[in-house]
């Protein structure tokens, strides 16, 4: 049966498809006398072939279209009909068509009863050049008021389509074109032809009265007179506005003399338009509006309350109205109703969600709708609209029709549901019900990754649901087919598994993966499996060592490689700590800066990169950084302001969290390789080598002062750059050899080289930037010191009649605020470490402990912030929040000493008595005596 | 918001295995002339058609869903035996207008094939059918919503009056026609 239906289509499309035939057959049209049936069979066949997708090249269009015009000695109106037609679609391609304009003109006289007439009429606007519009006109405008309604529907199309290229004479139509939408009735039309013969047969016997259509009860005309109107109007606001109101029919619509649902369709777009422009109608046109949302047509109220939805700042009363008459379509048998509802309801429901909660009801009926478009337009208008007790429903209703959709809905859905468990995060135990049993269903790549993430979603914010998660994942990658997914749970289990309160529930699953998985699968699993390796339970460790063994024989080498490693790692607890457990990671931004500077510099290709240097950051820290770049993306704005700073506290909350204040790392980093690159124009500076460190930069005056100056200090290997960014505020002074003078204390250490003044200052050229450079006298001493400032200058006032500055000037100077070198900021930066082990490590290096009085602090919070700021080392392990009211307190602090000077921590024990202030006892310990003593040094002064 | 009576973008038949059996891509000068943008945009060549019908008939080829967005075209469809007829509209048109259309013409083409609307059928009547289409849309007008008015305005070929040869065959048939007739007349009183 197959074989035979294909045979059969190959038979059909290479006869109908084949070109070079139908053009040797078209002598048929010059046979004589004209075989009427031959032709119309072979007219067919060319219009088809067009429809199939065959092209004609203009010669063969031309032959064939001056071919069919022969045809129109031949009064059969079945041939006729489909002359029209084939020129039509010949006009397009082929040449000097205008030829056929006369016998054209034939078909379309009044007098000429036949049923080709409105094709004749519908053809010429094709054929027609439009500077011979004007000879046609007066066939126009009978016929647009031609009392049947198919001659005054041709004529008004035909006028539509030749409007742009002859809009002067189409103008001119106005009066007929109004007086077609205006037309009463459609009856007794067709008086005249309606003598059909009594046995129903004899009217075959005649050529030309086989015309016998049947009257039409559309008023279409009416649709295509308005089209045409609207089109000669549409550049006048005012008659557009008074042919809305004309047609509008009256306070109770009755008035209108419309009767087709499609003309009044376009009424309503024409007066939301109007609206649109003017929104002082808005009242008059809402009016009209409510009235058609009573209107008989389907049609006619979907138009009117989309208008009314679309329409901006509309009283809530129409807008319920709108709303009430789109809910009554959600029950409609008819899937186009159901799909036209629920599609404007869904884009209402972003802007508008309480109101649309009304539907809600109706929309859950919806999620099982046979037409998959209208289910989904319901789930996404409900998501948006849902409130936390329908969730469990709307849950169970997904639920039955899973399994019917493809998996590109499935996608949709469970992204749905993933921001609804944000949402609702008390609803989780519903929606991980939901999100296992689906991750069991069959599915692809796409959709199943759609569910992990939701459900690692789920485990990252909301704590409850953490275990459960986690033991649905277990089951997943028993089966799973997908070695990325697996791997990804994998690392999310090691990660996650030690911490919860039974481990070894976990282990058994990992352990299959190595038992059962491919090579990568496997690799995955044991570094899974080495991360609950360093739980302190001797127990488990046996175990897990025992595993691992196993794995030493493994046929992958990755996989042999990490087992061995893993084993050795975890016998030795500090090896552990770093390789293991470690949960800090390089802050790729400043990886990123000093990598750039170290390619650039040739100098620095002599030594191995110093990755000590490279601040490191926690990996809470590291995926906030992520996060807060993508979930503005993946999850909608208003969505993420609904989960507030609350809920992203909470994620943190149950390990070791470390809050950096305000300007997240990154932006000081950029900050930094853009000095870089200013300093390396400097000429003078070019021999000073890689830059160590910049600081934040400080402000030495007032903000409103005339002059206004800040202060970046740039720290190399030998020496110290400060840079001066100075400002002048007034427009009608300019500043010549602007230089700050820097007055080093005498034991600081340093020795001034040179200032590298501004020669002109004006407000414009603003601000400039003054550099003094100080030789390190030791570079391996951090020398600290303030230093009082001056800014000299000459200033000049400028002529305001000439802009030429005075040529005397006048010395001046300006007191600045002095600059301090300090530890924190200039010499240290934070950095993340683990205090505990680092700690512990660090006991035979270097190590100072001093106990100072801060009898000016009143809380032990307030010492930390300025112990934090003074030092400027990243606090660890949220011990910079000390409780309010506590009397006794430890802070934990981590940074890094620029320059090679190595990591240094800082334990601060604090207590607390009213009257006395806070008792500090500071021990540091580091890998060189001298950051020990940098860091005392700093709390002390 | 489409301000034009450019409604219908494409018409398209297809059959059950996702085949084109005809394909009608509205693309009207005057649209471009009056400034708006080519609805078909990237559908000119027929590779383009192609993969797009592909693409819809395998979002469509089940029955009962009526209508569709697809690739930026809503899509209106009606399955008929071993057919499936489209017509394609602007993303933001009047879903009940467009299905008004839709509707029309496949009221009018039962009609004309006496509700033997197939594959087959349709080929066998291709006049009746094509001007069946251009009774109900004009170059994206649509020109009709009346199905009996569309299916009375597509004239019949008739067999050529030279080929009529009169013998006894077709003067008995004649005769039992007539016959016929008058006895349904008959036996109306």
């Amino acid at each position: 049966m197959a074989a035979f239906s294909k045979k059969e289509e190959e038979g059909l499309s290479s006869y109908y498809n084949n070109k070079t035939t139908i053009i040797q057959e078209a002598r048929v049209f010059n046979e004589s006398p004209i075989s009427p049936r031959k032709c119309r069979a072979l007219l067919t066949r060319i219009v088809y072939l067009l429809y199939i997708g065959e092209s004609f090249g203009t010669q063969e269009a031309t032959t064939l279209f001056f071919g069919t015009t022969k045809l129109f000695q031949h009064k059969d109106s079945a041939l006729r009909q489909m002359v029209y037609l084939s020129i039509k679609e010949l006009a397009v391609s082929a040449e000097d068509v205008i030829m056929v304009t006369s016998s054209i003109m034939k078909d379309m006289q009044p007098n000429s009863e036949v049923i080709y007439r409105p094709n004749a009429i519908r053809a010429l606007c094709r054929i027609i050049d439009p500077s011979m519009v004007q000879g046609v006109e007066r066939f126009f405008k009978a016929a647009i008021v031609d009392r049947t309604p198919s001659i005054s529907s041709a004529a008004l199309v035909s006028s539509y389509h030749l409007f742009p290229f002859a809009k002067d004479v189409a103008k001119r139509w106005v009066n007929e074109a109004q007086e077609a939408v205006n037309a009463k009735s459609s009856s007794g039309l067709f008086s005249s032809s309606t003598a059909g013969s009594y046995l129903g047969f004899g009217s075959s016997t005649s050529t030309n009265s086989g015309y016998q259509p049947m009257p039409s009860t559309s008023y279409i005309a009416q649709y295509h007179a308005l089209g045409l109107l609207y089109l000669i109007r549409r550049q006048d606001r005012m008659a557009v506005t008074k042919m809305i109101q004309q047609l509008g029919g009256g306070k109770s619509g009755s008035g209108t003399a419309l009767k087709n649902p499609m003309a009044l369709s376009m009424l309503i777009r024409y007066a939301a338009k109007v609206v649109e422009e003017d929104p002082n109608v808005q009242k008059q046109m809402l009016d009209l509006l409510e009235i058609w949302l009573r209107h008989k047509s389907d049609m006619v109220n979907f138009e009117a309350a989309r208008a009314i939805c679309e329409m901006k700042n509309v009283p809530s009363a129409q807008l319920t109205k709108a709303i009430a008459v789109l809910q009554l379509f959600l029950s409609s048998p008819k899937p186009t109703l159901r799909f036209a509802a629920t599609r404007c309801l869904a884009s209402l429901a972003l802007t508008q969600p309480a109101s649309v909660a009304t539907c809600n009801v109706d929309l859950e009926n919806l999620i099982s709708d046979s037409n998959r478009s209208v289910a989904t337009y319901a789930i996404t208008t409900l998501l948006k609209t849902g409130n936390e007790a329908s969730v469990d429903r709307l849950m169970k209703q997904i639920t039955g029709f899973m399994s019917e959709i493809s998996d590109e809905f499935k996608v949709i859905i469970v992204d749905a549901i993933r921001s609804l468990c944000l949402k609702f995060p008390t609803k989780h135990v519903s929606m991980l019900g939901f999100l296992s049993g689906v991750l069991r269903d069959e599915g692809g790549y796409d959709f199943k990754r759609a569910v992990v993430e939701a459900i690692f979603d789920m485990i990252k914010y909301i704590g409850e649901s953490k275990e459960q998660a986690l033991s649905h994942l277990c089951e997943f990658i028993e089966d799973c087919e997908f070695t990325k997914l697996s791997v990804r749970i994998l690392y999310l289990l090691g990660i996650e598994g030690p911490k919860a309160p039974q481990p070894s529930k976990y282990i058994r699953f990992i352990y299959n993966r190595v038992v059962l998985e491919n090579a990568t699968v496997r690799a995955a699993a044991v570094a899974s499996l080495a991360k609950f390796g360093i739980i302190d339970d001797t127990k488990l460790k046996k175990s897990i060592g025992v595993l691992l063994n196993r794995c030493l024989d493994d046929v992958d080498d990755e996989v042999r490689d990490r087992a061995a490693l893993y084993l050795k790692v975890i016998e030795e607890p500090p090896l552990a700590e770093t390789y293991v457990k470690d949960d800090s990671v390089f802050s790729l931004s400043a990886l990123e800066s000093k990598l750039v500077a170290y390619v650039r510099d040739a100098d620095a290709a002599s030594q191995p990169f110093d990755v000590s240097s490279v601040p490191k950051v926690s990996r809470e820290q590291a995926a906030q950084e992520v996060a807060r770049k993508s979930l503005l993306f993946f999850i909608s704005p208003s969505l993420y302001g609904h989960l507030g700073p609350s809920s992203l506290d909470t994620i943190g909350a149950p390990v070791t969290r470390t809050t950096t204040p305000a300007p997240p790392p990154q932006t000081t980093e950029v900050t930094q390789s853009s000095f870089v690159q200013q300093l390396a124009q400097v000429p003078e500076l070019a021999s000073y080598g890689a830059l160590i460190n910049s600081s934040k930069p400080s402000q030495l005056t007032e903000n409103e002062t005339e002059y206004q100056v800040s202060c970046v200090k740039h720290i190399f290997r030998g020496h110290i750059v400060f840079q001066f960014n100075v400002s002048n505020t007034m427009p009608d002074t300019i500043l010549e050899q602007v230089s700050v003078i820097m007055q080093p204390p005498v034991d600081s250490g340093l020795t001034e080289d040179f200032i590298i003044p501004v020669p002109v200052l004006s407000s414009a050229s603003s601000p400039g930037i003054v550099y003094v450079s100080f030789t390190r006298e030791s570079p391996d001493e951090y020398a600290t010191a303030s230093f009082p400032c001056l800014l000299k200058f000459i200033s000049k006032e400028v002529d305001p009649a000439t802009g030429e500055p005075e040529v005397e000037g006048y010395e001046d100077e300006y007191q600045l605020e002095e600059v301090e070198l300090a530890a924190g900021g200039d010499y240290i930066i934070p950095s993340y470490s683990n205090f505990s082990s680092e700690w512990d490590r660090l006991r035979t290096g270097a190590s100072i402990t001093e106990t100072f009085t801060l009898s000016s602090m009143e809380s032990i919070k307030a010492a930390c912030d300025s112990i934090v700021e003074i030092l400027n080392m990243e606090p660890l392990g949220g011990s910079q929040n000390a409780a309010p009211g506590t009397t006794v307190h430890t802070l934990q602090l981590s940074g890094l000493l620029t320059g090679g000077g190595g990591k240094i921590l800082a334990r601060c024990r604090m207590t607390f008595s009213k009257g006395e202030g806070v008792t500090l006892e500071v021990g540091v310990r580091g890998e060189k005596q001298e950051a020990c003593h940098l860091v005392i040094a700093a709390i002390g002064g | 918001m489409n301000l034009s009576l450019y409604v219908v973008n494409a018409f398209i038949v297809l059959d059950t295995d996702g085949h084109r059996v005809l394909a009608k891509y509205f693309s009207p000068k005057a649209r471009t002339q009056l400034g708006e943008p080519d609805p078909n945009k990237g559908l000119q060549g027929l590779k383009e058609q192609r993969a797009f019908e592909k693409g819809l008939f395998a979002k469509t080829r089940k029955a009962g869903g009526d209508i569709i967005l697809y690739d930026g075209h809503l899509a209106v469809y009606k399955h008929s035996l071993d057919l499936i007829f489209y017509m394609l509209g602007g993303p933001l048109e009047n879903e009940l207008m467009l299905h008004s259309a839709l509707i029309a013409f496949m009221d009018a083409i039962h009609l004309l094939l006496r509700n033997q609307v197939e594959k087959r059928a349709v080929l066998e009547n291709l006049d009746c059918v094509i001007l069946c289409l251009d009774e109900t849309i004009d170059d994206g007008v649509i020109v009709e919503t009346d199905a009996t008015t569309i299916a009375s305005r597509v004239s019949r070929p008739r067999a050529d009056t030279t080929e009529i040869v009169i013998n006894e065959q077709t003067i008995l048939n004649a005769y039992q026609t007539v016959k016929e007739k008058m006895q349904q007349r008959i036996g109306q009183f």
